[in-house]
């Protein structure tokens, strides 16, 4: 980094306006997250095509899944949904003491969404079932592993928000990495959501 | 002569900053894309290794200089090296990464530290790709479940490298997509815009839209060899031919990936050339798109024998010729760009012309292959091999050489030796063209692909594809050293030495760090050449 653009905030460069940095990242992140929806749509496609082929197994299957701990995990990622726009405005506002506060409780929910989902893995694996035991489990560990990593990564931003909060950044006229940040992590939620029925409902409830 | 000199001497973005790590580290989109073409060449160079060690087994029948493994070694390394390293990120990542912010007025693409993020990706993902080529990876790049569930631990090192390079690709067109959207200069509308800057526009949406298919899958297979989650493993109720189809939906896409940017090329070099504006500007721009489009529902001509309902058949066969249709367009646009105008042949019309030449004769023995009759009888013969070698080698290296010519005084503020580049043009298309021409009849009398061995019937063909194939490689030898020499020494150029009217010469050759000393107006399309000039 060159030291012209260490006294810039960050997102900024020589060349561009900040006004035109703001659309710009709005707009490169819409467009990574089509690659997101992309890479999850050919799991969907996979988990139909073998639903399709193997229904009565797998809604055998589908129904030693959880559902109260699948729903419960639905709930604690649509709150932290609701925290992360909390921080999106206070960052709008400025006010990078709220913002941290918002992204704290955002970044507690994502933890503890990854210990009710090792929760139900360590109860899986003691009853020797695995990714290999078939294609049902299989896939419910390839999506739901998969889905877990973007929890991490996106909480991993989180972190990287919070020290840049911290830091008193964010002000009415700079906030883009909150913003785009949450639509990430609202993408995260909304995956989530398509993968709770999926997985847990859909044949899992007699 | 010496005023070329003193502007040579001048402060440029080569001689701005100094060392290997001010390389490495430069944010400048032109210095990455020099960078990447550095890069992909030497590993061209390797690939092209592999092929003549392919092509000197097959010399005569029986074994040749290497066992039946080793050669199906040797074809995997050529394949992965070829596609994944060299003509995948092709066009976009160097010439499209050097051109674009040039052409549209901007002084750097927008996310300057994603580019070179993505550089540093494709060196990783170069970096693993070359671990697995030593571990006997054997499976041909297409890496078919379930062959590729026995070789766990090549085929898992190879996969992840494509899985890297893939992330590379999707980051360069995002940076494009917006660049393209939010970069441009004043005045430089939708409808001004150059069309190799619309044909990285069409090629960044399919990289963007198709990539992550084949990351997810290659991750599929990834998992399927280390935890046998068995989605494509026959033995588990998995199939194998879900691999085939997913796999074909991003990498028949990735045909245009490679393809559109030449073409782009090709657009900006014929009216240049021609001194005439392009003909039809807009059915260009709506072919590059189009043929983006079409690209993404004609996978399942890769299945036509693999087992698919006639239904599926018929309906791929007919997805698969409308891609005629957008590519024809371009062809006779092309053509018509040159009626009537003051033709000069320099060396980058020369290989305009021949990527004209040689596409054609690509598309349409693609058309025998969309064809479902055909294809039962050429589906994975030498016919295929020569069909997408015209495309791929034919089409895309070719248009990537055409660009280099056309903007290499741009880039190096120096001329290569022009009648020599002629001359190795000429190599280069007879060793080319005898290589892959005998190929069509192999196919058409019954030669399979992938074959370590043939009768001897065969042995005549494959004699003279295997000599003309070192014709080829001398050429490519003559190019590059060509254009290495005239990097370092070639004469000092003049800042637009073939009078193109595009946004790129209107500065300084090479350019200064930031491209422009002021944000160019644009008042006019580019293309705005008198006849008679």
């Amino acid at each position: 980094m060159s030291s012209s653009e260490a006294s810039l905030a960050p997102g900024e460069y020589h060349h561009i306006e900040p006004e035109q940095a703001y659309h710009a990242a709005k707009f490169g992140m819409w467009i990574f997250l089509i690659t997101e929806i992309h890479l999850f749509a050919v799991l969907f496609c996979v988990f139909a095509v073998y639903r399709f082929k193997y229904l009565a197994e797998f809604e055998r299957h589908a129904q030693t899944l959880d559902w109260k701990l699948g729903g419960l995990n639905t709930i604690v990622l649509l709150t932290s949904s609701y925290f992360m726009v909390r921080a999106v405005d206070s960052a709008q506002r400025g006010l990078n003491g709220n913002c941290k506060t918002w992204l704290n409780f955002t970044f507690l929910c994502g933890l503890i969404f990854l210990a009710i989902k090792a929760f139900e893995y360590d109860t899986k694996f003691s009853h020797y079932l695995g990714p290999s035991t078939n294609i049902f489990y299989g896939l419910y560990f390839t999506m739901t592993g998969l889905h877990g990593v973007h929890v991490i990564a996106g909480m991993a931003v989180i972190w990287w928000l919070r020290s840049l909060a911290a830091n008193n950044r964010f002000s009415t006229t700079y906030y883009t990495p909150v913003e785009v940040s949450g639509l990430y992590w609202h993408l995260v939620d909304i995956i989530w959501i398509y993968l709770f029925p999926l997985l847990y409902l859909i044949g899992g409830i007699k | 002569m010496s005023e070329a000199e003193t502007a040579n001497d001048k402060l440029n973005y080569l001689n701005c900053e100094k060392g290997f790590l001010s390389w490495l580290m430069s944010i400048d989109h032109k210095r990455i894309g020099l960078m990447y073409m550095a890069s992909m060449f030497l590993f061209f160079v390797v690939g092209g290794i592999f092929a003549l060690a392919v092509r000197t087994e097959l010399f005569s029948h029986g074994e040749t200089i290497v066992n039946a493994q080793a050669y199906n070694i040797l074809f995997t390394l050529h394949g992965v090296i070829m596609i994944f390293l060299f003509i995948v990120p092709g066009i976009p990542a160097t010439l499209g990464n050097f051109l674009l912010p040039l052409m549209i007025g901007a002084k750097d693409v927008v996310f300057p530290k994603l580019n070179r993020f993505s550089y540093w990706l494709y060196l990783l993902g170069a970096m693993v790709a070359f671990f697995a080529l030593f571990m006997k990876l054997d499976t041909g790049w297409t890496f078919y479940a379930p062959y590729s569930l026995e070789n766990s631990r090549a085929v898992i090192t190879a996969t992840s490298a494509a899985f890297i390079l893939g992330f590379s690709s999707i980051l360069t067109g995002l940076n494009f997509l917006v660049t393209i959207h939010k970069m441009r200069a004043p005045g430089m509308q939708w409808g001004r815009l150059p069309l190799f800057v619309w044909t990285l526009y069409a090629t960044a949406i399919l990289q963007v839209a198709a990539t992550p298919i084949i990351g997810i899958t290659l991750l599929l297979l990834i998992l399927e060899n280390a935890l046998n989650i068995g989605v494509f493993d026959p033995s588990k109720g998995g199939d194998p031919l879900l691999f085939e189809h997913l796999f074909w939906f991003y990498s028949h896409p990735v045909v245009y990936i490679i393809i559109l940017p030449a073409m782009g090329i090709v657009s900006e070099i014929v009216p240049v050339f021609s001194r005439k504006p392009i003909f039809g500007y807009k059915a260009l721009v709506y072919a590059s798109v189009g043929i983006a489009g079409i690209s993404l529902l004609v996978w399942g001509h890769h299945l036509f024998v693999a087992g698919m309902s006639n239904f599926a058949r018929y309906l791929f066969s007919f997805l698969t010729f409308l891609v005629a249709i957008p590519t024809a367009v371009k062809v006779f646009n092309w053509v018509a760009t040159m009626y009537k105008g003051s033709i000069s042949w320099d060396s980058p019309m020369l290989y305009a012309m021949s990527f004209v030449f040689l596409f054609l004769i690509a598309g349409t023995t693609g058309i025998h292959l969309a064809t479902l009759a055909t294809n039962a009888h050429y589906h994975d013969t030498y016919f295929v091999v020569a069909h997408f070698h015209y495309t791929l080698q034919g089409g895309a290296v070719v248009g990537l050489l055409a660009g280099m010519h056309f903007w290499f005084p741009k880039m190096f503020g120096r001329m290569f030796n022009e009648s020599f580049a002629k001359f190795s043009w000429l190599v280069l298309f007879i060793g080319f063209n005898g290589t892959f021409l005998p190929q069509f009849v192999l196919g058409m009398q019954g030669m399979p692909r992938r074959y370590f061995d043939y009768p001897p019937e065969f042995e005549g063909l494959h004699r003279i594809s295997t000599i003309f194939s070192f014709v080829n490689g001398l050429g490519y030898a003559m190019v590059l050293g060509n254009l290495l020499y005239a990097a370092f020494k070639g004469k000092f150029a003049t800042s637009n030495p073939y009078l193109s009217k595009s946004l790129e010469w209107q500065t300084d050759s090479p350019p200064i760090k930031d491209n422009f000393a002021e944000i160019p107006r644009v008042t006019d399309w580019t293309y705005s050449y008198g006849a008679t000039q």
